[in-house]
């Protein structure tokens, strides 16, 4: 190319001066070298991988009246105006006024938006989250969460005796069950009117490209396992995830499932992309409930994964009073029941059940709300992982939903 | 020309010799928003992607240092992904060209006589932003689910086998990045048609050219800035894009794209020196691209 000749206009001319001396000499390489040190100082500022675990904040629930609570949608009794009716009562009886926010769409992503915060210690905006079981694992092995006082919670001995001893909280120290459910098969009835009985049948080939698996990892991988006759609450290693995993990487690899979903797999079973899945119980009842009762859920014959979601006291919160004040309130079986009652889930609470009776009898019959002993012996608990086994096995899984 | 305008005849042609206090004082500020919100999280970003596992370390847990050893793996692991990326991307460029210029000509050029029409269909390009990315997408992928009346339909005429299915294919993901970035290349391409002088045209055809030479020879290299801007526009954010491949949208585990990638380390594994590897991969990649790219079709200027 030939170099032009500047143009007659003056303005343009020095533009162009002044742009070509400002193109990259010796000074300006130093110049960007000085503001590139700069800028190293100030990300040096957000802090690397320290392993100190933070101090609890000090508690000033006597004075501050309030609580934010960080929960997942459609998790709590709504009414037609918006307003959560537990709730308001819980307000005018204690006088703590609750900022209820539906604040948590998955583990994962709320956990990456918090994470920086809770290892320095402080405050996140929320003095009482409900998160997941090995979500919650997680937050007390790193030290996330404050100890709760049991003598303000008297209700937590309503807590059924299943829970009472998790293996990554001993006597429920750090953390106490909101909602539960379990993870099994549904099928859509037109399309599959004799049912499925295992997760083996998932894998057969009139429903090739039409079955549809969780992307939470326990929960499909806890079926997978169940199936292989695996023990997940037990002593498991390598050797039988392993297994698990080249079932599930040939499944998806042949087309067999379409697809690796979280919240978004009811789209794809109301659209029927999805015939047959493994899916979590409560949303089976819930779009039954929306879009005719096509769907049927069952716990397979292997056994199904059971999993909670738990509240916890985030370490930099100043109101754990409080907090403890809503767990004890929301332990109160006909407060336990009432919830149970809208959002599906199975309530923690003993005695719910027969509070239930009076509001509905029938809902208290469902199996998948108010589980009997035989029901609850079909649902195992994924064993917790250490911190090296849940990069691993996450790692290997991702591989799968990655595709590589 | 729009400096010009400033400009007298008689102004003496003196460069400014001293750089003025003032100027640099009103710099300040965007230079202290390049350095807080571009440079420190680059220069943050690059550390992240040497970080080191910690020995004792926690999931998540990574200690500063030089590994530069997380660029080969990620490459190694993920060079399928990178790959598609690129691939998808430049297909719905191509893509999108193909239907906007097209668009593009008729709105800007064939439509000049009747600036109600030429309005009117402008709005008819922009009204999709006027709902969320997000929701088209879903919509699409209802639109486009097995049993719907699109798919039920070709496959009742035989044009698509009875196990066969859209979304989670390739094809989907394809279709959805062109028709999500369709509007940024209608848009540049219309600017610059829009100002096309037809006595060009004219110009070539006295000349005995044929149209299509017309075109070839008058047209396309004057609407060149307009067809650079939309394929960078296009291009740049479609090789980058999460959405449409995401399995929970378009996608499928098979058409996973870097994005999808970096998301899943990012969040899931927390393994965010695989993560920034990437994106300064990405980044990176997508700088020599655009770069030879804008070489070498001559219009350095735009940049």
């Amino acid at each position: 190319m030939t170099v032009r000749p500047l143009p007659q206009d003056p303005i343009v001319r020095s533009l162009i001066v002044q742009a070509r001396k400002a193109q990259l000499n010796r000074r300006t390489l130093l110049a960007g070298g000085g503001a590139g040190l700069g800028a190293l100082a100030l990300a040096a500022c957000s802090g690397g991988g320290g392993q100190a675990k933070p101090t609890a904040a000090a508690d000033a629930s006597k004075t501050d009246a309030t609580l934010n609570w960080a929960n997942w949608a459609a998790y709590i009794d709504e009414d037609d105006a918006g307003d959560y009716p537990t709730l308001v009562r819980f307000t005018e009886e204690t006088g703590i006024s609750v900022n209820y926010e539906v604040a948590v769409d998955d583990n994962n992503t709320y956990y990456g938006k918090v994470k920086d915060q809770l290892a320095l210690g402080q405050d996140i905006g929320a003095d009482l989250v409900c998160l997941t079981d090995w979500m919650v694992s997680r937050w007390i092995r790193l030290g996330y969460t404050q100890e709760l006082n049991h003598d303000n919670i008297p209700n937590l001995a309503n807590l059924v005796p299943s829970l009472r001893d998790p293996d990554f909280d001993p006597g429920r120290a750090h953390s106490v069950p909101w909602q539960g459910g379990f993870a099994g098969l549904a099928w859509n009835k037109e399309a599959i009117p004799g049912g499925l009985a295992s997760v083996s049948d998932l894998w057969d080939p009139s429903l090739k490209g039409r079955v549809g698996v969780l992307s939470e990892m326990r929960d499909t991988m806890g079926c997978i396992m169940l199936e292989n006759g695996v023990d997940i609450a037990g002593d498991w290693g390598d050797e039988e995830y392993g297994a698990a995993i080249d079932l599930l990487r040939e499944q998806v690899e042949s087309g067999q499932v379409r697809n690796i979903k979280g919240n978004s797999y009811l789209e794809d079973l109301k659209s029927e992309d999805t015939l047959a899945a493994i899916v979590w119980s409560g949303d089976i009842t819930v779009i039954n409930a929306e879009a005719g009762d096509k769907w049927e859920f069952a716990i397979p014959s292997a056994g199904g994964t059971l999993w909670n979601d738990n509240f916890l006291v985030p370490i930099g919160s100043p109101r754990k009073t409080n907090a403890e004040t809503l767990i004890d309130y929301y332990y109160r079986p006909e407060v336990a029941a009432e919830v149970a009652a809208w959002v599906n889930f199975i309530t923690p609470v003993a005695g719910a059940k027969e509070a239930a009776m009076e509001i509905d009898p029938e809902l208290a019959e469902n199996q998948l709300i108010f589980p009997n002993e035989e029901t609850l012996s079909t649902a195992h608990i994924f064993r917790s992982l250490t911190g090296a086994e849940e990069q691993k096995y996450q790692a290997e899984f991702q591989s799968i939903l990655l595709g590589s | 020309m729009a400096f010009a305008a400033f400009a007298t005849t008689e102004a003496q042609p003196q460069a400014p010799r001293r750089r003025s206090r003032i100027a640099l004082f009103l710099l300040l500020p965007g230079i202290a928003y390049l350095i807080l919100f571009f440079l420190a999280p680059l220069v943050s970003l690059l550390l992240t992607s040497l970080q080191q596992p910690n020995e004792f370390g926690d999931i998540g847990v990574y200690d500063y240092g030089f590994n530069w050893q997380n660029y080969v793996d990620v490459v190694s692991v993920y060079w399928e992904h990178i790959v598609r990326s690129f691939g998808y991307a430049l297909v719905a460029t191509v893509l999108a060209l193909a239907f906007s210029y097209p668009l593009a000509y008729f709105i800007g050029v064939t439509a000049r006589r009747w600036p109600l029409l030429q309005g009117l269909m402008l709005v008819l390009v922009i009204a999709p932003f006027f709902i969320s990315f997000l929701l088209r997408t879903l919509a699409w992928k209802q639109i486009l689910s097995d049993e719907s009346f699109i798919i039920t339909s070709l496959k009742a005429l035989s044009l698509l086998a009875p196990d066969a299915h859209f979304t989670g294919t390739p094809f989907a993901v394809i279709f959805g990045l062109t028709y999500n970035f369709i509007p940024f290349m209608t848009l540049p391409l219309y600017t610059t048609l829009e100002r096309l002088d037809l006595r060009y045209l004219e110009a070539g055809s006295d000349l005995y050219a044929s149209p299509f030479t017309v075109f070839r020879k008058v047209t396309v290299p004057l609407s060149m800035p307009g067809i650079v801007a939309g394929t960078l526009l296009t291009f740049i954010p479609a090789a980058g894009d999460y959405i449409n491949a995401s399995r929970d949208f378009l996608g499928g585990p098979d058409t996973q794209m870097m994005g999808n990638v970096i998301e899943a380390n990012f969040l899931v594994t927390l393994n965010y020196p695989a993560a920034a590897a990437l994106s300064i991969i990405l980044m990176a990649a997508i700088l020599v691209i655009v770069g030879v790219y804008v070489k070498r079709s001559g219009t350095e200027d735009l940049l």
